[in-house]
């Protein structure tokens, strides 16, 4: 006999497993193309014939690249979810919304984690303040710990879903600063500007970085899809609540409309 | 290997922070699931499926 069924007790489903699935397999085909198959960043100098390049650090490439555009990704749909959560004043956007802003702050820590940590030994810096892309991306991960905890001073849902999305909006006009950074401030920044853009790598390292974009992504909508059910969960739970409690709430004062009632016919038929 | 340890701790802290909020995620699921009648949830498959 079949007992309960353990995978209808979260926020799986069979797409979702799927969708899991195909992530780590992917995160797991990632790390062999990053550490087994592409080589190191060595370049031999044309006259003094040495050498030089990011040697095997170029291999946080496969990692921080990805995060950051999935990142600049998660806060975009935060985005447009807060103008659907304006417009259209629905939990579903809102939900998205809260959703999206979560798993982008998620990125954006690693981002910044990441970006530290592959710039010491290449720019042999763990952080500079007067490095303008840096600190873009630091305002943009403050801002949207901003938003989380705004969402946690009121309990007022239709208020706290329109003040998160005016926030949203707001914050999000910092990834255009963020992306322009290197052009705009080109000499106060110790980023280049766009590998991609320029086609600078090639081949292996080209199709890595693309499967780094795969890998990532899927992990990214595997995380935004579970949020979403979880935000979803914690709504349904919230509004299930409340109507229990009006329920009882109307149970109680009919019981005692009814108490009132047949103590007042006891008194009269039981006269003192 | 170069920086091997700086590729270490990249590659490390970031699976384990997706990893471990992942695994967050999931417990988060199943500690509410049990408060939401089963028709709230509509990711899950049809009474009838055996998809799970």
């Amino acid at each position: 006999m079949a007992g309960p069924d353990k995978r209808r007790d979260g926020t799986g489903s069979r797409g979702s497993r799927l969708l899991g699935a195909g992530a780590l397999v992917s995160v797991a085909a990632l790390i062999v193309l990053a550490f087994v198959a592409t080589d190191a960043d060595v370049r031999t100098h044309p006259t003094t014939g040495e050498e030089f390049g990011q040697f095997d650090a170029v291999r946080m490439l496969y990692l921080h690249v990805p995060l950051a555009v999935l990142m600049y990704v998660a806060f975009v749909v935060c985005a447009v979810a807060s103008a659907g959560v304006l417009l259209r004043r629905t939990a579903w956007w809102d939900v998205t919304a809260y959703a999206a802003a979560e798993v982008g702050t998620v990125l954006c820590g690693l981002v910044l984690v990441t970006g530290s940590i592959w710039g010491r030994p290449v720019w042999n810096t763990w952080w500079e303040w007067g490095d303008v892309r840096l600190m873009t991306t630091l305002v943009l991960f403050l801002l949207f710990v901003g938003y989380l905890a705004l969402r946690r001073t009121t309990t007022d849902p239709r208020l706290q879903a329109r003040r998160a999305a005016v926030v949203a909006l707001v914050a999000v006009l910092d990834i255009p600063l963020i992306n322009r950074s290197v052009v705009w401030w080109e000499n106060r920044t110790l980023h280049q500007q766009s590998t991609l853009a320029e086609l600078k790598i090639e081949d292996l390292t080209l199709f890595t970085l693309m499967f780094g974009f795969l890998a990532f992504g899927l992990v990214a909508w595997w995380l935004l899809v579970h949020r979403f059910r979880v935000g979803w969960l914690e709504q349904a739970a919230t509004d299930y609540d409340v109507a229990i409690a009006l329920a009882e709430r109307r149970f109680e004062t009919s019981a005692t409309d009814l108490d009132a009632a047949i103590g007042r016919r006891d008194n009269r038929e039981d006269p003192v | 290997m170069t920086h091997a340890g700086y590729l270490v701790a990249g590659w490390g802290i970031s699976l384990v922070v997706l990893g471990g909020y992942a695994l967050g995620l999931v417990r988060r699921g199943r500690r509410l699931a049990p408060r939401v009648p089963v028709d709230r949830r509509r990711w899950i498959d049809s009474p009838g499926s055996d998809r799970g």
